[in-house]
């Protein structure tokens, strides 16, 4: 009791041996994402084109934008349901915008507003009235959906100024899409956030344990509540994408896309329980939906069948380390 | 807290009479009991799929997979029927009953042996399904003229002034009602969903009785593959495509926390007839269909603030108090 213990050196990060890397997640992931690459280049001549792979990112961008404020979303032991709902009403409102007059900068600044503002929406009441996210999302993804449908009816709104096709149809440079480097900033943004700053750890430690958290002094409720906005600002984004890329808006757009947004965190190593996952398995995940459904459409696949690999695929890269370890620790049922 | 939830089934069905009457306000016919009975009738299919539901969501899972085993199963029901159309009807509703089992005892089997998260499951599963329907299929469509009479015409056969399809409803309305509050299953199931811990000290099997739960909705996404082909007379890839989430919001609309343990037959019941009532009530008032999801929507998000008011667990009341500081 009397000796203090001299004050001790702790590292900010533990070393990691290299086994651990190999054997890390991302690490399955390039594997498949390697397999599926060459599978793909020696099943079909055109896959190794520049153009045909720059057609192949465009697969997966919009939805991994989304997937990637989920992401954060779903480490917090939350989930976002309406985020294709959001989708459609952002772009109905774009729509009712153009036929109002509106330029692209009003456009595209409405299309992020309603989205925020959707967003917050859901974050105010699963944190105002502590409601449970998957039920709550569930009724707004029928409302933000349903307005769209109140609004447009079987009708489509087209008519999108030109100037406006830029963020779904524009080129940075060379083959590289306004999309695709977009999805990169943003990936590499939250990357930053949520492995580099306190407001990524207290993510993490929420969902971890929302209680101590909240014990410890952590603002949990205001933590939540940005993560939904954020999740509907993504999906803002996404629907200027979408729509732009398009040049129309049904109320049925992004149909289903709330599903593949979360079928990519969670390929990507999050956790649907919450509390663990990491933004590289998100990208990684992108690449391998988007590579897979390319790939399969390159060979006349339907796209129906597709879903079948991309179920097979989350089902099979969850279940693998799990029937792994059993097999090691000598006790599979 | 027996009392407790017949109190608030007692609210939904007060909310539903109120709802009748605001809408014979509009529309005196509908308040009629012939009008009321083909509601039922129609609500018949959302009705027992939402029991098949609450068991898994009392077990604190999840099947989004149901809507794609009933599109999966009706079309395997309808392309047996139109290639061998003698095959007795009882005998096609066990082959359906048989085929959804199959899906679900795999979703059990992947949340009960390998321990994955039953939402991961059946994301898988719901994309799977509905393309292996894409598969055995071809995609193409089983229609009207393939199927026999016998086929379409089995759910629609009066008896006692009511459609089979009713009866069937009635029927598994009956027997789930007496498997959750008769059975050591129904218990074992509401005691896994209230303290899954509790339960393993208790003796009862977690994961088997998970798995026995998604029997049962796979089951019932099974006969519900079956009655609703038989409905609407064709059967292709898009049948029921997005039914799942209305399923789920059926159960929410009853009463049944998604957080398990709590909910009761009468609740996805209700549930269900909530949602018909109002499908069937908007042609006939003279309110567009495109409302319909924009309603269903609001009433879920209200049902959800009206049952958490029950559902606010007791304790920890230090951190209530630092929330309110």
């Amino acid at each position: 009791m009397t000796d203090t213990p001299a004050p001790r050196h702790i590292p900010d990060r533990l070393d990691k041996p290299l086994s651990s890397a190999i054997f890390s997640w991302e690490a399955l992931l390039v594997a498949i994402a390697v397999l599926i690459f060459a599978v793909n280049s020696f099943a079909s001549p055109y896959f190794l084109d520049p153009w045909s792979l720059s057609d192949l990112t465009f697969n997966f961008t919009e939805k991994g934008l989304i997937a990637l404020a989920m992401a954060l979303l779903i480490i917090s032991g939350e989930i976002d349901l309406s985020v294709a709902a959001i989708v459609a009403l952002a772009s109905t409102m774009m729509g009712m915008a153009v036929q109002a007059g509106a330029g692209t900068p009003v456009l595209v600044a409405i299309g992020i507003a309603v989205g925020l503002g959707c967003g917050a929406f859901n974050g105010l009441l699963v944190t105002r009235l502590g409601l449970p996210s998957i039920v709550v999302t569930i009724g707004t993804m029928s409302l933000f959906r349903g307005i769209a449908f109140i609004i447009l009816g079987d009708q489509a709104y087209k008519g999108y100024p030109e100037s406006f096709a830029f963020f779904g149809q524009g080129y940075v440079w060379w083959v590289f899409s306004f999309e695709l480097a977009l999805f990169l900033v943003a990936a590499l943004i939250y990357w930053f956030v949520l492995h580099r700053t306190s407001f990524g750890r207290r993510v993490f430690a929420i969902g971890n344990n929302p209680v101590a958290c909240q014990f410890s002094g952590v603002r949990v409720d205001r933590i939540k509540f940005i993560l939904f906005s954020l999740t509907g600002l993504m999906s803002g984004i996404a629907s200027v994408l979408i729509t732009s890329r398009l040049g129309s808006t049904r109320p049925s757009i992004a149909q289903g896309y709330e599903l593949e947004a979360i079928t990519m965190v969670v390929l990507g190593g999050v956790s649907i329980l919450g509390g663990a996952g990491s933004i590289p398995g998100v990208v990684l995940a992108a690449f391998i939906m988007g590579l897979v459904t390319f790939g399969l459409g390159l060979l006349n696949v339907p796209g129906i069948v597709m879903s079948i690999f991309i179920g097979l695929l989350l089902i099979i890269v969850i279940a693998l380390p799990i029937v792994w370890r059993r097999l090691r620790e000598g006790r599979f049922a | 807290m027996k009392n407790f939830l017949k109190y608030r089934e007692i609210w939904l069905l007060a909310g539903i009479v109120a709802l009748i009457g605001l809408i014979s306000t509009r529309f005196p016919g509908f308040a009629d009991p012939a009008n009321l009975r083909q509601v039922f009738n129609d609500t018949s299919i959302l009705m027992i799929l939402a029991l098949g539901q609450m068991a898994v969501i009392l077990t604190r899972s999840i099947d989004l997979s149901m809507a794609s085993n009933l599109c999966f199963t009706g079309m395997v029901v309808a392309m047996l029927n139109a290639a061998h159309p003698a095959i007795p009807i009882p005998v096609l509703i066990v082959v359906a009953l048989l085929v959804g089992l199959v899906l679900g005892a795999i979703n059990g089997f992947l949340v009960w042996r390998l321990n994955i998260p039953s939402i991961v499951v059946t994301l898988g599963t719901l994309t799977i399904y509905r393309g292996a329907t894409f598969v055995v299929s071809g995609g193409a469509w089983v229609n009207a003229d393939q199927m026999s009479p016998d086929f379409i015409n089995f759910q629609r056969a009066a008896f006692l002034g009511l459609p089979m399809l009713s009866w069937i409803a009635i029927i598994v309305i009956a027997l789930f009602f007496l498997v959750m509050t008769r059975t050591q299953i129904g218990r074992s199931i509401y005691a896994i969903g209230v303290n899954p811990t509790a339960s393993v000290y208790a003796g009862i099997d977690v994961g088997r009785t998970k798995f026995i739960v998604f029997c049962i909705s796979g089951m019932i996404g099974g006969l519900a593959g079956y009655l609703w082909i038989s409905r609407y007379v064709i059967a292709s890839v898009e049948v029921a495509n997005g039914y799942e989430l209305n399923i789920i919001a059926a159960c929410v609309i009853g009463g049944i926390s998604i957080a398990g343990g709590i909910g009761s037959v009468g609740g996805a019941v209700l549930g269900a007839l909530f949602l018909g009532i109002i499908s069937n009530a908007l042609p006939v008032i003279n309110i567009s269909p495109f409302w319909q999801m924009a309603i269903s929507g609001s009433a879920i998000i209200l049902a959800v603030v009206l049952n958490a008011r029950g559902e606010r667990r007791q304790g920890r009341i230090i951190l209530r108090k630092a929330e309110a500081a």
